[in-house]
C-alpha cells in the first residue's frame, strides 16, 4: 500500500481502491473534457487588436497576448483540443494496425517472423525521424501528422498483443475448439479478441501521451500542421522569436498547459490499467 | 576469467552484420519510396518564392532526376548507395558523406556529454529513490520522473533557455562558436560555455526513463532473500546497497542506457533546434524543409546505423559481459 492517492484521508476514506480509482479516472477524464469542448467552442479567428500587442498575463488575458494582440489562453485552449484530436485519431489509429499485426503473426510461423522483422524495423529509425519522414511524403499538414503518429507508435502495442496472442493461442480451449473443426477467424473472433480487448484499450490510451507530445514536437520542428493553425508547436516555435525580448509568457504557459495534457492522459491510462490488470493493483 | 567462444561470436556477429544490412537496404528503399511519393514538388520546395520560367523548371528538374520513373530512381539510388557514395546534398552543396560527417561529430559531442550525465544522474538518482523507499526523496524523484515523462524535450529546452540566458544571462542563447569568430579558433571553456544548456537539457529529459528503471530493480534486489541474508549477518544499509545492489542492477541499466540511443538521437533534433546548435539534428530539420533529399535520407541511414550501434552493444552485454547469462549457453 504505497501508492495511495492523495485523497485517502479525510472526505473519501469510506471509498475502496476501486472506487477511487473509478473517480481518479473520472475526475481527469472530466478536466479533459472541459478543456477540450472549451477549446472547441473558442473561436481561432481571434481579433488582432495591436493596442494590446505583447501584453504580460494579466486578469483580463491569463496567458498574455502575442505580437498581434491575440489572447493566448484562447489559443492555447484551441492548440490543446486540435492536439487531443489528433492524438485521438492517432492512436485509435496505431491500436488498430497494432492490432490487425498481432493477429496477422498468430497466423504462422513466417507470418510471425515478418511481424517481428517489421517490428525491428520500425524500431530502428528515431521516432522523430519517422515521423518526420512520413509526414513529409504525406504532405505534411494535419492528416500527414496524424498518420505519420499513427504508424510509429504501434510498436509497443504490437509487441504486447503479440506475446499475448501467442499465449492465448496456446491454451487448451483455444486447442479444443481447433478439434472441434472451427476456423482460425472464428477462434480470433470469439476467443481471443474479447481477452485482449481490455488490453487494446489500455494500449490506446497509452500511446495517447505520446501520440500528443510527438505531434507537437514535429509540429514544432516545421513539418506537421501548417503555421496558421494554432497549435501548441506552432505557438511555440513562433514563440522562439519573441524570447530574446523577454517575452517568457509566450513559451511558458502553451508548454505548460501541454504538459498537464499530457500527464492527465497519463494518470488515466494508469488508473485503468490498474483497473483492469487486478494483478497490477497491489503493486 | 572470461572466456569467449570464438565460434558463437563469430556467428553472433555474422548474424547481426547480416542483418544490419538487409535492414539498410529495406530502410534506404523504403524512405526513398516515401520522399519520392510526397506531394511535395522538390523542385519548387527548393525554389521557394523565386520565380522561374517553365524552362528553367524542366532544366533543374531533368538536371535532379525528377523526370525519371519511380523504379528508375529507386534502382539508381541504391546503386550509387552500394558504390559508396551518398550523392550531392542540395542546400550544402558538397557530398552527403562530408556534411553528416561534420554535422555528426558537433552532435556527437553533445550527446555523448548528455547521454554520459544522463546515465549517471539517472543511475544515482534511482539507487536513492530504490534504497529509500517512500521517503521523501524517493517521493520527489518520482514526481520529477513523471513530469519530465510528459513534458516535451523542446519545452524544457525553451524553459531553460529563458531561465538561463534570457533572464540570468549566464549562457549565450545559441551556436556553438561566438559570433565573428571561426570554429577552429575556440577555445576549449568557449565551446564549454556554449555545449551545457543544450547538454544539460537532453539530458535532463533522459534521466526519466532509467530512473525509473533502476529504482524498480533495486526495489526488487531488496525483497530477494541474499538482501536478507545479508542483513541478517549485519552489514551496513548502503553496503548492502553497493554489494549486492548495484552490482547487480549496473548492467543491465548500461544496456538500458544503449537502448536509449533512440530517443537520444530524437532529442538531439529538438535540443539543436532551439539552441540553434549547428549539428546533424539542424541538418535533418534544414534537409526536410528545403527537401534536400539525399542529404535527408543519408541521415536517415546514419542514424539507422547509430541506433542499430546502440541496440547491438546492448546485445552484446547481455549476451557476452553478463556473466549470468553467459554462463547457459556457453557449454
Amino acid at each position: 500500500m504505497s501508492e495511495l492517492p492523495w485523497y485517502n484521508k479525510g472526505l473519501f476514506s469510506s471509498l475502496n481502491l476501486r472506487q477511487k480509482t473509478l473517480l481518479t479516472i473520472g475526475l481527469t477524464g472530466l478536466v479533459l473534457l472541459i478543456i477540450f469542448i472549451c477549446g472547441w467552442m473558442t473561436n481561432a479567428n481571434l481579433p488582432t487588436d495591436f493596442s494590446i500587442k505583447m501584453q504580460a498575463p494579466s486578469f483580463q488575458h491569463p496567458f498574455g497576448t502575442d505580437w498581434m494582440g491575440r489572447d493566448m489562453f484562447a489559443r492555447t485552449l484551441k492548440g490543446l483540443s486540435l492536439s487531443i484530436m489528433i492524438g485521438l485519431a492517432a492512436s485509435i489509429l496505431s491500436s488498430i494496425i497494432a492490432t490487425l499485426l498481432a493477429f496477422l503473426a498468430s497466423i504462422n510461423r513466417a507470418c510471425d517472423e515478418f511481424v517481428s522483422w517489421l517490428i525491428d524495423l520500425f524500431a530502428s529509425i528515431p521516432h522523430i525521424l519517422l515521423i518526420m519522414m512520413i509526414s513529409i511524403g504525406l504532405g505534411k499538414g494535419a492528416f500527414g501528422v496524424t498518420m505519420a503518429v499513427a504508424f510509429s507508435h504501434w510498436v509497443n502495442l504490437t509487441r504486447v498483443l503479440r506475446a499475448e496472442v501467442l499465449q492465448i493461442n496456446t491454451s487448451e480451449y483455444v486447442l479444443l475448439s481447433r478439434k472441434f473443426g472451427k476456423s482460425k477467424l472464428w477462434i480470433a473472433k470469439e476467443h481471443i479478441l474479447p481477452l485482449v480487448l481490455s488490453q487494446i484499450f489500455v494500449g490506446t490510451l497509452l500511446v495517447f501521451p505520446h501520440a500528443i507530445m510527438h505531434e507537437s514536437s514535429v509540429t514544432f520542428l516545421g513539418f506537421g500542421l501548417s503555421p496558421h493553425e494554432p497549435a501548441i508547436g506552432i505557438i511555440l516555435s513562433e514563440s522562439m522569436s519573441y524570447l530574446a525580448m523577454g517575452a517568457w509568457w509566450l513559451a511558458f504557459f502553451p508548454g505548460i498547459a501541454l504538459l498537464i495534457v499530457v500527464l492527465l492522459f497519463d494518470i488515466i491510462g494508469d488508473n485503468l490499467k490498474r483497473l483492469i490488470d487486478p494483478s497490477e493493483a497491489n503493486k | 576469467m572470461i572466456k569467449i567462444n570464438t565460434k558463437r561470436l563469430a556467428k553472433f556477429l555474422g548474424f547481426k552484420a547480416i542483418r544490419l544490412l538487409i535492414l539498410l537496404v529495406v530502410i534506404a528503399a523504403i524512405s526513398f519510396i516515401m520522399i519520392q511519393l510526397s506531394p511535395i514538388d522538390p523542385v519548387r520546395a527548393y525554389l521557394g518564392q523565386r520565380i522561374v520560367s517553365q524552362e528553367q523548371l524542366a532544366i533543374i528538374g531533368r538536371y535532379w532526376g525528377t523526370d525519371l520513373s519511380l523504379t528508375e530512381r529507386v534502382f539508381g539510388w541504391l546503386q550509387t548507395l552500394a558504390s559508396g557514395s551518398m550523392g550531392f546534398s542540395l542546400i550544402y552543396r558538397v557530398p552527403v558523406t562530408e556534411v553528416i560527417v561534420q554535422k555528426f561529430l558537433a552532435s556527437l559531442t553533445l550527446m555523448l556529454v548528455s547521454w554520459v550525465i544522463s546515465g549517471v544522474v539517472g543511475f544515482g538518482l534511482g539507487v536513492i529513490a530504490g534504497a529509500k523507499e517512500d521517503s521523501l526523496a524517493d517521493k520527489a524523484i518520482k514526481t520529477y520522473c513523471y513530469i519530465l515523462q510528459s513534458s516535451p524535450t523542446f519545452w524544457i529546452g525553451l524553459v531553460l533557455l529563458m531561465l538561463f540566458s534570457v533572464y540570468l544571462g549566464w549562457f549565450p542563447i545559441g551556436l556553438s562558436v561566438p559570433i565573428g569568430q571561426l570554429s577552429d579558433t575556440v577555445t576549449f571553456w568557449q565551446w564549454l560555455h556554449r555545449i551545457i544548456l543544450p547538454a544539460i537539457t537532453l539530458s535532463i529529459v533522459g534521466i526519466a526513463s532509467l530512473t525509473m528503471y533502476t529504482r524498480d530493480k533495486l526495489i526488487n534486489v531488496k525483497k530477494s532473500d541474499y538482501f536478507l541474508f545479508a542483513q541478517a549477518r549485519g552489514e551496513s544499509f548502503w553496503g548492502i546497497i553497493k554489494n549486492h545492489g548495484i552490482r547487480n542492477i549496473l548492467l543491465p541499466a548500461i544496456s538500458i542506457q544503449f537502448l536509449s540511443f533512440n530517443e537520444l538521437f530524437g532529442g538531439t533534433i529538438l535540443v539543436e533546434q532551439v539552441f540553434a546548435y549547428p549539428g546533424i539534428g539542424q541538418a535533418t530539420v534544414a534537409a526536410g524543409l528545403r527537401s534536400d533529399v539525399p542529404l535527408l535520407l543519408g541521415i536517415v541511414i546514419v542514424s539507422a546505423i547509430f541506433v542499430f550501434a546502440g541496440n547491438f552493444i546492448a546485445d552484446l552485454i547481455y549476451q557476452y559481459v553478463d556473466p549470468r547469462l553467459r554462463s547457459e549457453g556457453d557449454e
